[in-house]
């Protein structure tokens, strides 16, 4: 643990902005009370809610649909909203999680990036144990991580699956594409649920797909798209922080795209299908409204389409009627809860067999968070 | 730009000896060398201020934010002092280099190199005390910089291959390599969706400068840069890079072994960048995994030429632009503005002081006098 050797003058500066709030507030209350009103909430300091961002809050993407969701908080009364774009995931992040404690007043606190958490959110959290921090990608485990952290989740994969039905609907090659950053779990979640999606249309249909490497590699991006259209691939999607190159590119090459982590149907007028999008502004006024009333925000959240944790991007114009109806019987199916992408009898595409007949998982079993494998129909391998 | 200031150094010492002495010579010169940077800055700030005008901000308030989130108090103190300390060793992965004329700015493929041989190093000898671990480590971090900047060097020295491109290029590499390694062979089966090494256990960690939140990365940078400052301006070897770096054929002429110096300098420096590596993982991740690109190597090309290539003047320019990125939350935060603003400050810092430049040895006032 760190000492201070004195103390810093921000704190006498804090204490002093809120006497001076305390005055304004004693001033008001006792025109209030003159009135006969003595509305509590009034004698409540504002809560500031701190969201960090590991790119840009306007990529179109994974950051977007953050601070989409931060976004949500701006109006709710009682809220201070602080946030802050492109912070790396290095002692920088810490550096900004303690500034906007020490220097802003935060209590709440939202490190939106995966790479945040392990050690930075981890070792800010016990440094500072009166401040809540929840953070994005299910990585909180109870007994191993401190109180004051938690993580919530949603279960986009279902979106991919819808996304697959759609893109099925309007593939003429019957060869779809996938522009993917990593082979990790959630990533060959995404890539399985959008051909699963696609082969309930049409079994033979199979899906490309071409890994970057990184989450943020724009040049690369627009190369794999390229390369996908030049295969014959007629409708691509992608998991990529910024999804904005692929559906751009898409676009320019005349083919159809699903969209991701954000609405992107403004890049793309004639060719987005639709597209699995987060809907963290349901996470992240639950919180609020939580650490509002006082109550201590539940450490770990997940949710799928039922819970209004992910959400459907409108349909585009290229979408045919019998797709939509597809999309949207099926979207009713998983609305009721239960819905398993991965059912049996179901093989990998090295004829390894993952479930068998009697094997299903649902949305949130345990399993899926260990994905090794890419289904059948997927052309591509892991490293 | 060192061939001109060395020449102007001999002429001066050539000066003086001939003439009567010019006794305030030297404090004028260092007055210069203080100065010019300290009006380049002020012009970057009057700029700046336009351009904030410009967007209907108030300059005062930026200024007022960065003073303090960068130095106002113990915590923005510390938090500079935080983010400057990576970017000690990586300018000096430029700096050394640039003695000899050479411009190598693929530090970051030897910050990457040495962080993943420091955590492939650790656990394999989890057995020895905390402090033995931790050498070995940053010898082994060392030791990949060195090699990896070394062999730029040699290509230079060898096949005459632009350093400049072949660094660039190479780090890339290095990149790709660690990429390789981190999410294969040395990835730990438990790191699931972020992939990493295994961890080099808490006990091996750097921990924190006593009474502070500051790593020892800060104390070994500013050693680091005082020792290399000795070592070239107050040592043989530091006169002949500068002769070499001044003019190649006079070097090559005085017999000065050119090609080893080249690839000496280029290993110094590729050493301070691998060490850079290795802090990071054994003060602040614990492991090496993708977040050990975050552009230190970069950055350091930027402090670099900031401090014209001299060990000390690194540490105040690493300084401020420590203190400008550890306000620049404070900015987006308080004024609403984008990120993107800081960059622009620090773009327009770059070249305000590289255009001052032009001023040195321009201004009489400055110059030695026949008398004094």
């Amino acid at each position: 643990m760190s000492v201070r050797l004195f103390s810093p003058p921000i704190t006498s500066e804090r204490l002093l902005a809120d006497r001076r709030q305390f005055v304004l507030r004693a001033g008001g209350s006792a025109l209030a009370l003159a009135a006969g009103l003595t509305p509590r909430s009034a004698f409540a300091k504002d809560l500031t809610v701190g969201f960090i961002y590991v790119g840009p809050k306007d990529d179109y993407g994974y950051n977007q649909a953050h601070a989409e969701g931060a976004a949500a908080l701006k109006g709710m009364a009682g809220i201070k909203l602080i946030e802050e774009e492109k912070v790396p995931e290095t002692l920088d992040v810490q550096k900004t999680m303690e500034s906007m404690i020490e220097l802003d007043g935060a209590t709440l606190l939202f490190p939106t990036s995966f790479g945040y958490f392990d050690p930075h959110v981890v070792k800010v959290a016990q440094k500072y144990k009166d401040i809540q921090f929840r953070h994005c990608g299910g990585l909180w485990e109870e007994g191993k991580h401190p109180k004051n952290a938690g993580s919530y989740f949603g279960y986009i994969g279902m979106c991919q699956y819808l996304n697959g039905i759609a893109a099925a609907h309007v593939s003429k090659s019957k060869k779809l594409g996938f522009v993917a950053a990593k082979p990790i779990p959630q990533v060959l979640m995404n890539i399985n649920s959008f051909e699963l999606g696609a082969k309930s249309v049409d079994p033979n249909i199979v899906t490309q797909v071409i890994f970057t490497g990184d989450w943020s590699m724009p040049v690369k991006e627009a190369e794999a798209t390229n390369s996908l259209v030049d295969s014959g691939v007629d409708v691509v999607t992608c998991h990529v922080d910024g999804p904005k190159v692929v559906v751009e590119t898409a676009e320019r090459r005349g083919i159809y795209v699903c969209g991701y982590h954000a609405n992107q149907a403004k890049l793309a007028p004639k060719g987005y299908l639709t597209g699995a999008e987060w809907n963290w502004a349901t996470v992240y006024k639950m919180f609020a409204e939580k650490a509002l009333k006082g109550e201590p925000p539940p450490n770990f959240v997940r949710g799928g389409l039922a819970e209004n944790f992910v959400k459907m991007s409108p349909f585009g114009p290229a979408v045919p009627d019998s797709a939509r109806k597809q999309v949207e019987a099926v979207k009713a199916e998983m609305m009721k809860g239960g819905y398993a992408v991965i059912r049996g009898p179901l093989k990998d595409n090295k004829g390894n067999t993952i479930a068998s007949a009697d094997q299903s998982y649902q949305e949130s079993a345990i399993e899926l968070e260990k994905m090794n494998y890419l289904v059948e129909g997927v052309i591509g391998a892991l490293a | 730009m060192t061939s001109v200031s060395l020449a102007r150094e001999l002429t001066a010492t050539a000066r003086a000896a001939e003439g009567p002495r010019d006794r305030f010579y030297w404090l004028r010169k260092r007055l210069e060398s203080a100065l010019i940077p300290l009006v380049a800055l002020l012009a970057a700030a009057a700029a700046f201020s336009l351009f904030l005008l410009c967007l209907g901000k108030s300059p005062a308030d930026f200024f007022s934010l960065i003073w303090r989130g960068a130095f106002g108090s113990a915590f923005s103190l510390q938090n500079t002092l935080q983010r400057a300390s990576p970017l000690l060793l990586t300018a000096l992965c430029v700096a050394l280099p640039a003695q000899l004329g050479l411009v190598v700015i693929g530090g970051e493929g030897a910050v990457v190199l040495g962080g993943l041989a420091a955590a492939a190093i650790a656990p394999l000898i989890s057995a020895l005390p905390p402090i033995c671990v931790q050498i070995v480590m940053a010898i082994a971090g060392c030791a990949i910089g060195a090699l990896w900047i070394g062999l730029i060097g040699l290509m230079r020295a060898r096949r005459s291959l632009n350093e400049t491109i072949v660094s660039l290029l190479m780090a890339y590499i290095a990149i790709a390599i660690f990429n390789h390694i981190v999410e294969g062979p040395l990835r730990d089966p438990a790191s699931l969706n972020k992939p990493s090494t295994r961890d080099i256990n808490e006990i091996n960690m750097l921990g924190h400068l006593p009474g502070t939140d500051v790593h020892p990365g800060l104390l070994i940078g500013i050693l680091a840069c005082i020792f290399f400052y000795v070592l070239i301006y107050r040592t043989s070897f530091g006169f002949a890079c500068r002769v070499t770096g001044g003019n190649l054929r006079a070097a090559q002429l005085q017999g000065l072994p050119v090609a080893w110096l080249v690839v000496i300098a280029c290993a110094l420096g590729g050493a301070c960048a691998g060490l850079a590596g290795m802090i990071e993982v054994a003060a602040v991740h614990g492991k090496a995994n993708a977040s050990l690109a975050a552009g230190y190597g970069y950055a350091g090309i930027l402090i670099a030429f900031l401090a014209r290539q001299n060990p000390l003047g690194i540490l105040p320019m690493a300084l401020l632009l420590g203190g400008i990125t550890a306000a620049g939350g404070i900015v987006q935060r308080r004024m609403g503005l984008p990120d993107a603003t800081v960059l622009v400050l620090q773009g327009m810092i770059f070249i305000a002081i590289l255009a001052s430049e032009t001023l040195y040895g321009r201004i009489a006032w400055f110059q030695p006098r026949k008398s004094a």
